[in-house]
Order: C-alpha cells, then structure tokens, then sequence
C-alpha cells in the first residue's frame, strides 16, 4: 500500500506533467509559426544592419524593416512613415507620454489619464508629476469605461496629452476611441492611446479616431517578445523628445540598430492579423459565449467583470463569489488562467482595476481572467469549464462565507477583524 | 507560486472539512480574518466535559495556504487539552507546511483561528456553568 502510495504521489508531481491548457492570452501569446517561418532568414541570411547603406546586406535588411513598417501602419489606416520601432508597448507608451510632455513643458503642464490604465502608463505619470506636470486620473463606471463628459471637463488649455487606453488588459473592456478622439481634436489636445491589447483584435483606424499616438505590443498579437511600435502622426505633426540618445535612428525619436527580424516578425503578425481579424473574432466570440453560457448555467453567483457590450471576444473576467482566487487556481492547476486576487502578487492588494470598477474587495478577491486566443479550442474550453466547475463547488463547499449566505446571513452585517 | 508537497496535500484532501451546530454546549467557534483580505477561516472544537478536545471541523475562504492551515490545525488540536492547544504557535504550522513568507500570514490567522474557538468555548461555558471550569489564565504565561 505504501508503496502505491509513494508511486502515485510521484507522478501526481513528477516533471513530466503535460502542459496546462493555455486560457491566459492577455499575459502573452504564442509566437504564430506563420511569423517564426517569416523571421528565420534574418538571423542568418539577411544579417546586415537596415541602417548600413553602402553594401547589399543593409539594403536587403532596411527592405525588409520597411516593409515591416507598411505592413503595420496598414493595420491601423497610418502611413509607414509614422511608426518608429520600440523595444514594446511598455517603452511605446513610456515615448509618447514622456517624450510630448517634454517637448511641451513650456507651454503645457497638463496630461489626462484614467485609472485603469497599464502600470508602464501610470508610472510614466507619477515621474512627470515629479518633474511638476499635473495629472488628472480619470475614474472610470461600473462598466470599466470612462465618462466623456467627465474628460470633456478634465481637458483644460494647459492639457498636453490625454492617454486613454484602447482595450484593458484585465477586463478586456473598448474605450469610446472614435468619441474620445474627437473631443481632443476638438480641444486641440493630442491623443494617445495603449494599443496593447487591442490591434489585431478589433478594427483601428488613427484617421477616424482622430488618433496622435498609439503603442503596439509584437508578444500580445502572436508576434515575437522585445518588439513594438509607436505610431506617431505626422500631420499635424506629433512632436516629442526622445527618450534614448544615439545615432538618430526612427526619425530621431528611437536611437538604436533596428533588430530586423523582430521587426519582420511584427510587420508578419500585423499582416496576418489583419488578413484573419473578423474570422478569428466571430470564432472567439463564439468560444468566449460558449464559456460565460456554459458556467453560468452550471454555477450560482458568478459575475462578469466589466461590460460585456464593448469588450474583445477573446477575454473573460470573472469573480466566483465566495472562493478565493488564488485557491481555485490552485485546483485548476491544468489551466493557466490569471488572477485578481490579491494573493497571486506580493502586495496583498486585489487588482486595481477590479477596484476602480467599484467591484467590492471581497469579490475582487475571487476572480479569474481567463484569456482565449487563436490556438483556443472548443474542447479546451469545454474541459476548462468543466474543471472551474467541479473546483468552485469543491471550495464553496468548504467556504464558511458561502455557508454563511446560504444561511441568509449578510456578510457585510457580520464585524471583521481586518488583517 | 509552487507550494510545498505537504500544503498540496492538505489543499487537495483536506482533513476535517465541515461543522458542528453552533449552538451545542460543548462546541467552540472561532471565526477569523475578513472576506475583503482574502482569508476567512471559521474553526470549531468539540470539548469534552473534562476539557478536551474530541473533536474539530474547519471550513475556510482563502489560497492554498490558508486551507492548508486550517486543516492542519484540526488534525493537531484533537486530543489535545485546551491549554495544550492554546500552546500552538504560528511559527510550528509555518514550519511544519514550509510556507513561505508571503502565505505567513495565513499560520497567524490559523492560530487565531484555535484561539478564537476556544474562547468562545470558554465563554459559553462561563455563562452556563457556576463554577469556573478552568484554571485561570496566569497558569501559562510564557
């Protein structure tokens, strides 16, 4: 029996699991194999540097940069020569929040943003607040999406920029883009936008939305990691000072050798993003129905976070009342899903954005986001279900706050010793 | 975060899920932590007349940790005399399922869990029995 059991716990926890079923899309993607076949040749082959321009090897390198560059500026209805190439949407955002605010400290001190918005945004902010530039922190509704009488009002003739990001990374929720750039157009202020989550997932288009500035991250659209863009409009022309000092390449605004085949590797994700975006939509929409129908049918009190109208197909956020986030992770240790609960991060603290939404602390604690993606199956998300399933009811069982509602009891009645 | 074979265990089986009415003379609840920090863990003991502990069911909201802890509890405070079970610490749950400092927290909860329990128990008894059943506190000051 001993014996059994040893042999058993082993392989419950020997190395040679097989991998958990993918549901975490948001986090990153997989490079598509697509983009792999396109980059291969510029490692060996097609080695030169794109900025070389005496011999054959740079010239075949920057024909391929440029076309990499139209095959991302078609994706969002921008010219090729408004994207500059970045390290990814983190130091995308980082250059056009800093790098306008810079160029215009001296007639402008003012920049409007909102609270849900990516860390690298609001900690771009809290540096120019110490450099003694103003920012507003728009709150955002229920929905997770902002109010534009309240940015109408926030936007004043100090204002630089407003930053409003396109899709939210945690709830997957639309901004108003088109509304929102035409209010700053209007007000004569520029308009960035974190584009992270949304390109190749929803149509772009920087002219109708009167957009200035928009970051675009290669790892979240099935291109590889260590590659963006910022597409940065040149009329009226969008200025900014740089954030990198070298060789003044990308116009200037991004010093440093292009690495050819990340940029090849993105121009080959936007294309194929572009060319697949309304097929791969309507089938996620589809998975993301069959998920949400599947475990509502199944489960008592669970609740969506952030409006489910104007959100992109491929994300779900969840809040399983009365099971800890991190707990049912635990159990669902086949799926690799996120968590807004505090106890998946070092600081205790639930998701903020959860929190922005108004969602209670105790309800932020028990969500999940589960991401699906262009690999996602529909037996994947049937057996994805089937597994959150049989975990809530596992753990609401041993919930002394589930026990305590199905009692009738209101929690918010009872006097707790917070810890 | 990985977590140690012997939390992984207790998440997966947990010992002593479930509970006693509240209402029972010899029955000790405690009820620790708040829903809005991600742990609630609600502990009960079933004491005999001579004071011991017969008997423990836990049932709790939070992470792998905390589930952990308390079932952990339940299996060491049975048998044991409301005094000796007074006497677990924090630290030897932490030890014995190898948390790391980040989950410390839910052993601390865990023994405020045992303490809570018994005294509740130790109130209820107070109020219906005339004579004092225990000994005073001041027995085991460190």
């Amino acid at each position: 029996m001993n014996d059994f059991a040893g042999f058993t716990t082993k392989q419950a926890h020997g190395s040679n699991r097989s991998m958990p079923i993918y549901l975490d899309y948001q986090a990153t993607t997989p490079t598509d194999p697509r983009v792999v076949e396109a980059m291969l040749p510029f490692f060996t082959e097609v080695f030169g540097n794109p900025h070389s321009r005496n011999h054959r090897f740079g010239w075949d390198a920057e024909e391929a940069v440029e076309k990499a560059r139209a095959q991302i500026a078609q994706i969002i209805g921008a010219n090729e020569k408004e994207i500059i190439f970045t390290s990814g949407a983190t130091e995308s955002n980082n250059l056009a929040i800093k790098g306008v605010a810079r160029f215009h400290k001296d007639q402008k001190r003012h920049i409007v943003t909102c609270v849900t918005e990516h860390k690298c945004v609001l900690d771009s902010c809290r540096h120019l607040e110490l450099e003694g530039f103003r920012i507003t922190y728009l709150p955002v509704q229920k929905n997770g999406l902002i109010d534009l009488d309240q940015l109408r009002d926030s936007i004043s003739d100090e204002t630089a920029l407003v930053s409003i990001m396109a899709v939210n990374n945690e709830i997957g929720v639309i901004q108003p883009l088109a509304e929102i750039g035409g209010i700053c157009r209007e007000r004569k202020v520029y308009f960035h936008t974190d584009a992270a989550q949304a390109v190749g997932k929803i149509p772009l288009d920087v002219q109708a939305m009167h957009i200035d500035l928009m970051s675009i991250s290669g790892h979240k659209i099935y291109g590889p990691k260590g590659i963006g863009a910022l597409y940065v409009r040149r009329r009226p022309r969008v200025r900014l000072e740089a954030l990198i000092s070298g060789g003044g390449q990308e116009r200037g605004m991004r010093s440093g050798t292009l690495p050819t085949p990340l940029c090849v590797g993105l121009g080959e994700a936007c294309r194929i993003a572009g060319a697949e975006m309304g097929a791969e939509a309507e089938r996620l929409r589809a998975l993301q129905t069959r998920f949400l129908d599947k475990i509502t049918a199944e489960l008592p009190e669970v609740y969506v976070n952030g409006d489910l109208e104007h959100r992109i197909p491929g994300n779900l956020n969840l809040s399983f009342a009365y099971v800890e986030g991190e707990g049912l992770m635990m159990g669902i240790k086949d799926l690799a899903v996120s968590s807004g609960s505090a106890c998946t991060s070092a600081s205790l603290e639930p998701s903020y954005v959860l929190r922005a939404l108004g969602v209670e602390e105790e309800l932020a604690h028990t969500s999940l986001r589960i991401g699906l993606g262009r690999f996602t199956t529909e037996a994947e998300v049937d057996h994805a279900v089937e597994r959150i399933v049989g975990e809530v009811r596992r753990l609401r069982a041993m919930s002394p706050l589930w026990e305590m509602a199905q009692e009738g009891i209101d929690l918010k009645s009872i006097k707790w010793a917070e810890h | 975060m990985a977590y140690s074979n012997k939390v992984v265990d207790h998440y997966e089986n947990p010992r002593n899920v479930g509970a006693f009415d509240k209402g029972d003379a010899g029955v000790g609840t405690g009820l620790v932590g708040a829903p809005a920090c991600g742990d609630v863990m609600k502990l009960q003991i079933k004491v005999s007349p001579e004071g011991i502990i017969e008997d423990a069911k836990f049932k709790t909201f939070g992470c792998g940790s905390a589930i952990a802890s308390s079932s952990l509890v339940t299996e060491w405070v049975k048998g044991k005399s409301l005094d000796e079970a007074q006497t677990i610490r924090n630290t030897d749950i932490a030890e014995h399922l190898a948390l790391p400092p980040v989950k410390i927290h839910c052993s601390v909860l865990a023994e405020d869990a045992i303490k809570a329990a018994i005294t509740d128990y130790r109130r209820k008894t107070a109020d219906t029995a005339v004579e004092p059943t225990e000994a005073p506190e001041s027995g085991h000051v460190a």
